[in-house]
């Protein structure tokens, strides 16, 4: 018999409060206003009445204004591109790089506009993965806070005029500057440089806002390669390389080439996690530590002297173990580090060198991170001095996001820069202290090429007529630096380099074609620099870092990010996969502390550290390292948009510099205001009282000893003793004789990310709701992540301390939690308990197996949602697309502009309807189509729906079950009474989702790990 | 659009290659040995390479019995050896300048206009010869005006043809039956007062046959009979509710609809008289959702030489000119709601345009034929047979509905067709 882990949803339901409780009674919450701005004095008095009058004043109304039909136009191109057909969807290859993680991307237009971002299956650095951040940066192109023209101190100026201004500004300015985020794109490096030399004393400098500056000092400069397929023991100290370290999507697809099990394969990677804050990668970890910032150079001394030095074993025990497993490894080994600090950064190196690590390569290195914190922060002295003439912001926002933004922004303010321009998108928090601003093209309208990784190389192309009248960066560039030729012609001639001269257009085409290509447009980098210290000064620097009092750890958000793409709503409202928290940051503490200091979740803290002070609200959050907080970047924009404006807080400022470098981790005085501020979460609305046929883990032991015995199967008694559930039925099961749509999902795969999530949202329309009706419970994903916490207590327990004790125990969080995340969307049941209760027939089985959700026949009684035993089914209270409340959440269903990023294929629904997740049924219809076009069965992966397709890590595989060779089939066949299961199957509703058992590669599963 | 922009692996629709565009392989290799014989094959795979070729390539200025912009097609390969069509259409300009006396007289015959060179291979130019070759013998038989290929146009025909006839001699009926009523009214009319003259004439009759015979009908006894009333009043009030329920099942139905549109562009001269296949300016009615309203690009092919002094023409050279596109008024409006696919309905299932547009080679201007109602495409879909013939997609679904019911025929909706997420999402 297997221990059977006791999951919580989140912290209100381990405390069981009595507010919790009462919510968790009711499937709806009461006294959820749908009409607000009433008083409170007539707040019960329901205007029926009214509602009945004005009802039949519409509907006479209705009836009269519908005998006139509307004339409708039929507009067709005024010359049809030849490629271009109405409703037939175009596939561009193209690369999305805003200074954090890379990806090669397809780009779906229809009718010549961008719809979706789909990952390019032929890149080999992502494989056809894609984030939740390159998923969402559609929606930007049609952000309407962007820049819509060149502006002098604001006002709108005509692009010669602003020419002429700027080249004569230039010409005497002095020492030039420009500032931009990493670039890894090699002309325009070679336009940047040509600008820089022709302004004699031009310097350009690179800075990253979750920097790995130390990274590179300790590489001798180089940022190096990782591969983690190739190490079978991973030691990660901080680093977050499955949700925002450096390259996380390729990372991902790495990671779990070591981690999918089969009966082909019963090994895994170990993973041990040393960090402060939980991360997402801490979440998947096989081991995790959790540890105070102040520790973590005194554990990465240990493990140094433990694994190179043969010094005595480390005192923590989990310490000892990675140290012994990573000697063991040797080649196979790695550590990775993400504190910016050289000194660990150093030993981190040194480590790996000693192990030979397989998976650390310095020569074909990546470029992905190269901003310099010294020579940002020197530049910004130079700045507040005066010193510099000119300074260019590329796409940089350095005001908001640098810990010195406010002293260079009243050094701005002042003009102690005669001439700044921005080249940014918008007239943000920097643009707006700007003299000029000459807004670049979105990179979905512009011409780039891009080296992610020495000897990788892709390119962008534009796939729309840019919007504005705006201007590719690189062309502004040009054009001040006196060169006549324009970016794409500059841009080719680069490329004639790489492909060579003799048949260059076809081989230029190609590469437009695929998006990607090998071969290196940048000089071979100079002779590897040694690293910035050696280990034994690396060693004394680490051990005269003592923290005190409260330790702040600054982390980095998976969907947010940094903040630059913090306008994006489709960002804002993707649950943080740890936290399940949207719109807004907040402080993470853990939990004794916030019992010690009597706060509850939602109180708002006053943060103090060196001189500055933020507010936010706390968060209870299992596995923070005690005597910590953390508090995510991103937030508190003050000029990006109607989307981000005032959510949260910015952490930024609260930093200072160390040993050359950022420093993300600070000492903090923490204290309460006394008010409250609500975060908006997703994770308590639906609780599950029995959650061992939900979700199930089991060891890698228990599966190497006995696969049979890791999936937990429910029994039902029946008159002929135990049976399966499915055998007892009372309705008839369907015959599937065409198609079975069906997916699997792989929890030892699935790593919480969120890509499925936003993918979801760009294919079927999904609205935005904003904070409140997030609050409200409301919100519209199709699917969403289910995170499960474990709790110290089980049921075995409870001979042993009586069975009520046991269940008080189970309230109790782990201070170190095992996490698990479930993809939840419609699990399309074969008896599903929705299709009996609709009164009108407006769900319905379909012959291939989907649940079939008909918008327009729905009067939206809610009982599907009520009888829904998954809690997934999302009924629409507000027209999202008209009702002016979500114009600032909502708003790109409100204009022509935002509206054409709508996918035209899928229904904008209606207020009083429910709405689910369909399996993509309009890829499935297409797939169909296009295959009888060619008069044969589709074939298996043509079709996909929007999660699978985007899963960085091919957690979800989608398929047809009636075709025996799909994949789908061969993996539920090889699967069947191993990890294969249902969730809830006892109550017998035959989903035709499969879950996959996590398997956690430990002897047993500690739950305190 | 983006300079050089290049469609990438993923995408789904247009080949380039236009012998991708439906030449099996094995159809064009089959062709060519003919080819050298000099001789058409009846190869029906070369017939249908060809018939695309010819749709894509050369339907707009040949028809087959028809001078279009260059002459009829039929009996070319009596007119022509294949030795000189095919290097006429690789490049027919070399040929007049080398001075053909057949290419000089026939370039001088039609205005002087040039045909333009076609890169094709000698196997397509053979199919497409293969293709006229069979066209030719094909309308022959079925006679002029547009050969439908199923017939099932010719069932539209019919029945039309049919009720009209039916109608037209109940109408005749009917207005003889009336003429001979009021006939007969009026003669008893006529007779009841010659009668009653006769009687005032006479002198032999007491006071109350002269009461009878002065007698007037008292017309109030109808009005205040109740029975009258009733009746009169149940059948204004059912005549009231008929009317309303007729108005209100029409309310949204635009069953006839035919608005006037920007340009007087008549589809029966271009596809009734000159036969220009459909496809031709809606180009993507056999491969995508909707069947693209033709871009004036598309117009030009031919009006930048016919009839270019038109009124109407001239409206497109102004559009052009002054970059505006013509904004034609929709016909058929299908709720956003319901999804339809033109390719699904003539691609795949092989219908033609006229079953649903209905008579479009007769309209003048178009109008909407069909009702488009959900029940109108439910009713479709329960009736009809699915179009499974040759195609690898139903062999199996074919096979599992004869082995069970095959007596019953296997019809869109037995297949899934009328679920409601075929058309809803």
């Amino acid at each position: 018999m297997q221990e059977s882990p006791k999951y919580w949803k989140g912290i209100e339901e381990l405390e069981n409060s009595p507010e919790f409780i009462k919510n968790a009674m009711t499937e709806f919450a009461d006294f959820m206003p749908v009409k607000e701005g009433h008083g409170s004095t007539d707040a019960t008095v329901a205007p029926r009445r009214d509602f009945l009058k004005l009802m039949g004043f519409g509907l006479a109304a209705a009836t009269l204004a519908s005998c006139e039909a509307p004339v409708h136009k039929a507009i067709p191109y005024l010359n049809k591109p030849e490629e271009v057909d109405p409703s037939i969807a175009n596939f561009y290859a193209s690369t999305f790089f805003n200074g954090q993680d890379y990806n090669s991307v397809l780009v779906k237009t229809r009718e010549g506009r961008p719809i979706k971002l789909e990952g390019n299956p032929e890149s080999p650095i992502t494989r056809g993965g894609l984030s939740a951040r390159g998923q969402a940066a559609v929606l930007s192109l049609y952000d309407s806070a962007r820049l819509q023209f060149f502006t002098k101190k604001g006002q709108r100026i005509a692009t010669d005029q602003l020419d002429q201004e700027v080249r004569a500004a230039l010409a005497g300015a002095g020492r030039v500057a420009i500032v931009s985020p990493t670039i890894i794109s090699p002309s325009t490096k070679k336009v940047i440089n040509e600008f820089t030399t022709r302004f004699g004393g031009g310097e350009h400098v690179m800075y990253d806002v979750n920097s790995s500056s130390a990274l590179l000092r300790a590489n001798g400069g180089v940022l190096p390669a990782y591969d983690f397929s190739k190490a079978d023991v991973i030691v990660s100290l901080d680093a977050d390389f499955l949700g925002t370290w450096i390259s996380p999507v390729e990372f991902a697809r790495q990671y779990v080439e070591n981690r999918k099990v089969s009966s082909e394969r019963r090994t895994m990677s170990k993973h041990y996690q040393f960090e402060t804050n939980l991360s997402l990668t801490g979440s998947n970890a096989d081991v995790r530590e959790s540890l105070k910032p102040s520790a973590m150079g005194a554990a990465t001394a240990d493990l140094y002297n433990a694994v190179v030095g043969g010094g005595a074993a480390p005192a923590s025990k989990k310490l000892a173990e990675a140290a012994a497993a990573l000697r063991r490894a040797g080649s196979r080994g790695l550590v990775v580090s993400g504190i910016n600090d050289p000194g660990i950064q150093t030993l981190v190196a040194a480590i790996n060198q000693n192990l030979g690590s397989a998976a650390v390569d310095t020569a074909n290195h990546s470029y992905v991170r190269q901003g310099d914190d010294a020579r940002m922060a020197r530049l910004i002295k130079d700045i507040i001095g005066g010193q510099i003439g000119a300074v260019i912001f590329y796409n940089a926002n350095p005001v908001y996001d640098h810990p010195m933004g406010a002293e260079l922004g009243k050094a701005l303010q002042a003009g102690k820069v005669k001439t700044s321009i921005s080249l940014n998108d918008r007239l943000d928090e920097t643009g707006k202290l700007c003299l000029y601003a000459a807004p670049d093209h979105h990179f979905l309208e512009s011409w780039n090429d891009y080296e992610p990784k020495r000897g990788y190389l892709s390119l962008a192309q534009p796939v729309i007529t840019p919007l504005f009248a705006t201007r590719q960066a690189q062309d502004s560039l040009l054009t001040w630096a006196g060169n006549p030729t324009t970016y794409y012609n500059y841009l080719r001639q680069q490329w004639q380099g790489v492909l060579g001269s003799a048949g260059f257009v076809k081989a230029w085409d190609k590469v437009v074609h695929d998006g990607v290509a090998r071969g290196s447009a940048l000089p071979a980098p100079a002779a590897q620099l040694e690293p910035a210290m050696d280990t034994n000064s690396a060693m004394s620097a680490i051990r005269a870092n003592k923290g005190a009092g409260i330790e702040l750890a600054v982390y980095e958000k998976v969907g947010l990010g940094n903040g630059a793409q913090a306008n994006n709503p489709w960002l804002q409202e993707l649950p943080d996969p740890i936290s399940k928290a949207t719109w807004g940051n907040y402080v993470t503490v853990p939990r004794a502390y916030a019992v010690e200091q009597k706060w509850e979740q939602g109180d708002v803290v006053k943060v103090t550290a060196n001189g500055k002070s933020i507010q936010l609200p706390i968060l209870i959050q299992p596995g923070q390292a005690a005597g910590t907080i953390g508090i995510a970047i991103g937030y508190g924009r003050e000029a990006a948009g109607k989307v981000a404006d005032q959510v949260g807080a910015n952490v930024l400022p609260l930093l200072t510099m160390r040993n050359g470098t950022i420093n993300y981790t600070t000492s903090v005085k923490i204290e309460a205001t006394g008010t409250q501020s609500p975060i908006a979460q997703t994770q308590t609305h639906h609780t599950i009282m029995d959650r061992e046929e939900v979700v199930q883990v089991a060891s890698l032991k228990q599966y190497q000893e006995n696969p049979k015995e890791v999936t937990e199967y429910v029994k039902i008694t029946t008159p002929d003793g135990l049976e399966a559930p499915r055998k007892v039925s009372l309705w008839q099961d369907y015959e599937y004789k065409n198609h079975h749509w069906g997916m699997a999902i792989d929890l030892n795969s699935c790593i919480g990310c969120g890509a499925c999530v936003v993918g979801c949202q760009a294919e079927n329309n999904v609205a935005v709701v904003g904070k409140q009706e997030v609050i409200n419970r409301r919100e519209m994903h199709w699917m969403r992540i289910d995170r499960y916490y474990s709790s110290d207590a089980n049921k075995e327990q409870f001979e042993e301390k009586g069975k009520l004790d046991t269940y008080a125990a189970m309230e109790d969080p782990s201070a170190n939690p095992s996490v698990v995340f479930q993809p939840l969307m419609c699990q399309h049941c074969n008896h599903a308990p929705c299709e009996t209760v609709c009164p009108v027939l407006a769900t319905t089985h379909s012959s291939e197996g989907l649940n079939q959700m008909t918008y327009n026949r729905c009067v939206g009684t809610r009982y599907c949602a009520n009888n829904c035993p998954y809690k997934v089914r999302r009924f629409n209270w507000f027209s999202y697309y008209s009702n002016e409340k979500f114009e600032a959440v909502n708003g790109h269903m409100f204009t022509d502009l935002g509206r054409m990023v709508l996918n035209p294929d899928v229904t904008v629904r209606a207020r009083g309807v429910m709405e689910k997740c369909s399996m993509c049924v309009q890829r499935i219809q297409l797939g169909k189509l296009e295959a009888k076009k060619e008069k044969r069965r589709p074939r298996d992966g043509e079709v996909v729906s929007a999660c699978a397709q985007s899963c960085p890590t091919q957690a979800i595989i989608f398929g047809d079950m009636r075709d025996p060779e799909s994949r789908l089939s061969q993996l539920l066949r090889r699967e069947d009474g191993e990890r294969a299961f249902h969730a809830l199957d006892s109550i017998n509703v035959q989903p035709n989702i499969t879950y996959l058992t996590k398997i956690r590669n430990t002897d047993q599963i500690d739950f305190n790990v | 659009m983006a300079q050089g922009a290049q469609p990438a692996a993923g995408e789904v629709g247009t080949s380039k290659n236009p012998s991708e565009a439906g030449v099996t392989p094995g159809g064009v290799a089959a062709a060519a040995p003919a080819a050298a014989a000099g001789t058409t094959t009846a190869d029906p795979a070369a017939i249908a390479a060809g018939d695309a070729l010819f749709k894509a390539n050369c339907a707009q200025c040949h028809a087959i019995n028809d001078v279009v912009v260059g002459p009829a097609m039929a009996g070319i390969t009596k007119r022509r050896p294949m030795s000189w069509i095919i290097p006429w259409i690789k490049n027919s300009s070399k040929m007049v300048a080398s001075g053909d006396p057949y290419a000089v007289a026939l370039y001088n015959k039609y205005q002087k206009q040039q045909m333009p060179s076609f890169q094709l291979s000698d196997a397509e130019i053979t199919s497409i010869i293969a293709y006229i070759t069979d066209a030719e013998t094909k309308t022959v038989a079925v006679g002029t005006g547009i050969a439908p290929a199923d017939g099932s146009k010719a069932l539209v025909d019919g029945t039309d043809a049919a009720n009209d006839e039916a109608g037209s001699s109940m109408n005749i009926l009917l207005i003889v039956l009336v003429v001979v009523l009021i006939v007969l009214v009026v003669t008893l009319v006529i007779i009841a007062n010659i009668m009653k003259d006769v009687l005032r004439g006479r002198k032999d009759l007491d006071g109350r046959d002269r009461e009878q015979i002065e007698e007037r009908f008292d017309y109030s006894r109808i009005y205040k009979s109740t029975a009258v009333r009733g009746i009169v009043g149940t059948v204004f009030v059912l005549a009231v509710l008929y009317e309303t329920i007729q108005g209100a099942m029409g309310v949204g139905l635009s069953q006839g609809y035919q608005p006037t549109q920007p340009i007087a562009f008549s589809h029966k001269l271009h596809a009734g008289e000159n036969q220009i296949n459909c496809a031709y300016c809606h180009t993507s009615v056999y491969k995508g959702k909707s069947a693209n309203i033709p871009s004036p690009n598309i117009c030009m092919n031919c009006h930048s030489q016919i009839k270019t002094e038109s009124p109407e023409i001239k409206k497109i050279y102004r559009a052009i000119e002054r970059k505006q596109p013509i904004q034609w008024v929709r016909v058929h409006n299908i709720p956003d709601l319901a999804y339809f696919n033109h390719s699904q309905h003539t691609q795949v299932a092989g219908l033609e345009c006229v079953t649903c547009h209905g008579p479009i080679e007769n309209m003048e201007v178009v109008y909407q034929y069909s009702a488009l109602t959900m029940g109108w495409c439910i009713n479709c879909h329960r009736e009809t047979p699915l179009n499974t013939k040759g195609n690898g997609y139903y062999d199996n679904l074919v096979k599992l509905h004869d082995s069970k019911n095959g007596a019953v025929p296997f019809t869109v909706s037995s297949n899934g067709g009328t679920e409601c997420s075929k058309c809803h999402y």
